[in-house]
C-alpha cells in the first residue's frame, strides 16, 4: 500500500513515516506542504494521502484545502486528514462528496499505532475514519432529537462506534461482544432511526453520519 | 403625471407639518428668555440691595439697613445659589427638549454636551448644593446655553417663525378676501380693496411661499441651534479622551485577566501532566528490567497523560484563538459555533472580505457568549445571527426565540461584551422583553481587507 504524507513539522513527518514503513506500508513521499501534496499525488497515484490540516504558506487550513482539491480532481481519492483539534465544520465538508475514502483524525490517535494504522487502511479501502470527538460532539447536539433518545445506551454506543467507521468486528472487539450481538444492535438502531439497511459497511456508515447531520 | 403629483402633495403636507413645529418652536423661545430674565433681574436685585446696604446713605432708617445688611448676605450666600442653580437646570431642560426636538423634527440629532455629574465617593448619585452649582458653572456648556437663549430670542427664532407669518398672512388672505385686513394684512392687500382675485391669489402665493420655505428653514434651524447646543469642538476632544482613557484603562485589565487565566490552565492542567508523564516514564525506566509488565502498565499510563495534556492544550487554545477563525474567520467560526450548539442557528453573511483579527476575535467570542446565554437562560430552540459590513461598520445581529428579559446591568456576560466592544469603539445594543424575543445587534467601526486569494 502506497501512502503520500503532507506534514509540515519534521518531526512528526519522520515519526509517521517510520510508523507505517514499520506497519509495512509504503512511503511514496513525504512532503511539507499543499502544493507539492497535489504533485506527489499526481505523480505517484498513492493508495492514500494522510494530509495535516495546517501547513505552509498560510498555516490556516492550507492541507484540508488541498485535500479537498485532490478528492476534486480525483474523485474518491483516499484522504485522511490530521489536525491539532477537530471541526465538525471540516468533517463536514469532507464528507459533503457522499463517497468514502475519508479519514478525520486528532493528530493524538497516532500514540496508538495499531488503531491508527487500521484507520489508514479503513480509508485506503474506501472505508471512513471519523475521529471519537468529532462523533461525540455529533451526538451531543443532536441528544434533544427525538429518536436518538429511543436508542438504549448499548445502542448509542454502537452508534457512535459505527459513526466513527468502525467495522462490525472492530465493533465487537471493542465492547466485547459477539459480533451477532452488534448486528442485533445495528438492526434495531436502523430500525428505531428509520434508516435503510445496509450490508454494506461504508454505505452504513455514511447513512449514519448523514442522519447525524455531519 | 400622478407621481409628480404625489411628490407635491406629500411635500405640501411635510411643509404644514414644518410650520407647525415652527410655532413650537417660537413657543420655546419664551420660557428661555423668561428664565434668564429671572436669573438675571435676581443678580442685579442682590446687588443693589447689598450695595444699599453697604453704603446707603445715612438718612436710612437704621433698622432698614440693619436688615438690609442681614438679608442680602444671606441671600447671596443662600438663595441666590440655590435659584441660580435651579434656572440652570431649567435652562438645561429646555435646551434638552430643543436638541431632542432638532433631531425628531429638523433632522438634526443634537449630543448632550454636559460634563458627568461629579460623583463622589460614598455620596449619593446627587451631588450637593455647592458641587453641583460649581460643576453648573464650570461647565462651558452652561455657558452656550444662554448664548443660545439670547441668540434664539434675537435672531434664531425669526427663522422658524418666518414661515408661519407668511402662512397666516396667506391663510387670512384666501379666508377673508374682502375685508381691508387688520395691521399684518395691511401691507400686501392694501390698495385696491375691491379686487377679490388678486388679493386670492395673493394669499395663495404667501401660503405656497410660507409651506414650502418651512422644512428648509426648519433644517437651518436645527443647524443653528446645533452650532451653540451641540458639543464644541474642545468637548467632544474632552469626552472622547475620557472615553479612550476607560476604554484603555478597562482593555489593559481585560488582556491581564486573560493572561493569568491562561497561566493558571497551563500551571495546572498541561504543566502538571507533563510533570506526572516524566515521573511516570522515570518509574517505568527503573521497573524495565525486573517487572516488564507494571513497567508497559506506566508506559500506557505515560501515553495516556499525553493525551490529556494535548487535549487541555487544545482547549486552551480554543479559548484564546480558535483555530477556525484564524484558518476561515469570522462566519466560518460562526458556523463552527452553531454546528457546536443544540439550537437551530441561521447565519447570514455579506462579508467578502476580513475584519482586522483582533475585530474579528472580539466579534466572534461576542456571538459565542450570546449563543451561548440564548441556550443557557432564554432557552431558546432557533437563533438567526446576521453579519453584514456597511458604512465602515461590521454590524453583528444575533436574535433568538427564547424568553427574553436579558439585562445588561445583571450578570458579567454582556457587560464583558460590551467591554471588549467599546476597546474598538463598537456598541452593544440589546431589545429584551421578557417573554422574548431577545435581539442583540453590536456595531464594530472598521475597515474589511480583502479576501485571500484561494488556494489551487
Amino acid at each position: 500500500m502506497r501512502v503520500v504524507i503532507a506534514e509540515d513539522l519534521f518531526l512528526l513527518r519522520d515519526g509517521l513515516t517510520r510508523m507505517l514503513e514499520a506497519h509495512g506500508l509504503e512511503i511514496s513521499a513525504a512532503v511539507d506542504n499543499g502544493s507539492d501534496l497535489l504533485a506527489a499525488i499526481r505523480a505517484d497515484q498513492p493508495d492514500v494521502a494522510i494530509v495535516d490540516v495546517r501547513l505552509p504558506p498560510t498555516f490556516t487550513d492550507e492541507g484540508l484545502r488541498a485535500a479537498l482539491t485532490a478528492r476534486k480532481e480525483q474523485p474518491g481519492l483516499p484522504v485522511l486528514v490530521l489536525s491539532q483539534y477537530v471541526e465538525q465544520l471540516y468533517a463536514r465538508e469532507l464528507l459533503a462528496g457522499g463517497t468514502g475514502g475519508i479519514g478525520y483524525l486528532l493528530k493524538d490517535r497516532v500514540f496508538d499505532s495499531a488503531q491508527f494504522v487500521d484507520a489508514v487502511r479503513r480509508v485506503a479501502d474506501g472505508g471512513t475514519a471519523m475521529d471519537p470527538e468529532v462523533i461525540s460532539r455529533l451526538l451531543a447536539r443532536n441528544a434533544g432529537d427525538g429518536s436518538l433518545t429511543a436508542l438504549s445506551p448499548r445502542e448509542r454506543e454502537v452508534l457512535a462506534l459505527m459513526a466513527e467507521g468502525r467495522s462490525n468486528a472492530a465493533i465487537a472487539q471493542r465492547l466485547v461482544i459477539t459480533e451477532r450481538a452488534v448486528a442485533k444492535h445495528t438492526a434495531s438502531i436502523f430500525l428505531k432511526l428509520d434508516l435503510q439497511p445496509s450490508d454494506d459497511d461504508n454505505r452504513r456508515v455514511l447513512a449514519v453520519l448523514a442522519y447525524l447531520g455531519a | 403625471m400622478s407621481g409628480t403629483t404625489g411628490t407635491l402633495l406629500a411635500r405640501g403636507r411635510a411643509g404644514i407639518l414644518a410650520v407647525g413645529r415652527g410655532v413650537v418652536f417660537c413657543g420655546l423661545m419664551l420660557p428661555g428668555i423668561g428664565l434668564l430674565a429671572f436669573g438675571l433681574i435676581l443678580l442685579a436685585g442682590v446687588a443693589i440691595g447689598l450695595g444699599f446696604a453697604l453704603t446707603g446713605p445715612s438718612w436710612e432708617p437704621g433698622y432698614v439697613r440693619f436688615s438690609l445688611l442681614v438679608l442680602m448676605p444671606f441671600a447671596a450666600v443662600v438663595i441666590v445659589p440655590w435659584l441660580a442653580s435651579g434656572v440652570i437646570a431649567r435652562i438645561r431642560n429646555l435646551a434638552d427638549m430643543t436638541r431632542q426636538l432638532s433631531g425628531q423634527w429638523c433632522g438634526v440629532p443634537i449630543a448632550q454636551p454636559y460634563r458627568p455629574r461629579p460623583a463622589r465617593p460614598g455620596t449619593p448619585a446627587r451631588p450637593g448644593m455647592p458641587a453641583r452649582l460649581l460643576w453648573q458653572l464650570t461647565d462651558r456648556a452652561t455657558w452656550r446655553d444662554m448664548a443660545w437663549v439670547i441668540a434664539n430670542a434675537s435672531v434664531g427664532w425669526i427663522m422658524v417663525a418666518a414661515p408661519v407669518v407668511l402662512t397666516v398672512i396667506g391663510l387670512i388672505g384666501i379666508v377673508r378676501p374682502g375685508t381691508s385686513g387688520g395691521p399684518l394684512v395691511g401691507g400686501p392687500f392694501a390698495g385696491s380693496p375691491s379686487d377679490g382675485v388678486k388679493r386670492l391669489l395673493l394669499g395663495v402665493l404667501f401660503l405656497t411661499a410660507g409651506i414650502f420655505s418651512a422644512p428648509p428653514l426648519l433644517r437651518g434651524y436645527g443647524m443653528f441651534a446645533r452650532s451653540l447646543l451641540g458639543p464644541s469642538g474642545s468637548t467632544e476632544l474632552e469626552r472622547r479622551v475620557q472615553h479612550l482613557s476607560q476604554t484603555r484603562t478597562e482593555t489593559i485589565d481585560t488582556g491581564a485577566a486573560e493572561i493569568r487565566r491562561i497561566e493558571r490552565d497551563l500551571h495546572d492542567g498541561a504543566q502538571a501532566r507533563l510533570v506526572a508523564m516524566g515521573m511516570t516514564l522515570d518509574a517505568a525506566g527503573h521497573l524495565i528490567d525486573d517487572d516488564p509488565k507494571a513497567a508497559r502498565a506506566l508506559l500506557i499510563e505515560a501515553r495516556d497523560n499525553s493525551a490529556k495534556a494535548l487535549s487541555d492544550l487544545r482547549n486552551l487554545v480554543r479559548g484564546i484563538h480558535p483555530p477556525v477563525l484564524a484558518d476561515r474567520g469570522l462566519a466560518d467560526a460562526i458556523r463552527a459555533l452553531a454546528l457546536d450548539s443544540p439550537m437551530r442557528t441561521y447565519l447570514a453573511s455579506d462579508l467578502d472580505g476580513r475584519p482586522p483579527a483582533p475585530v474579528e476575535s472580539a466579534a466572534y467570542f461576542a456571538v459565542s457568549e450570546l449563543l451561548a446565554n440564548a441556550a443557557k437562560h432564554a432557552k431558546a430552540g432557533q437563533v438567526w445571527v446576521d453579519i453584514r459590513h456597511a458604512d465602515g461598520m461590521l454590524k453583528i445581529g444575533v436574535t433568538d426565540d427564547g424568553r427574553g428579559g436579558a439585562d445588561p446591568g445583571h450578570g458579567t456576560g454582556l457587560r464583558g461584551i460590551e467591554r471588549r466592544l467599546a476597546a474598538f469603539d463598537g456598541v452593544l445594543a440589546i431589545n429584551s422583553p421578557p417573554g422574548g424575543p431577545t435581539a442583540v445587534t453590536m456595531e464594530i467601526p472598521c475597515v474589511l481587507s480583502s479576501p485571500k486569494t484561494s488556494f489551487s
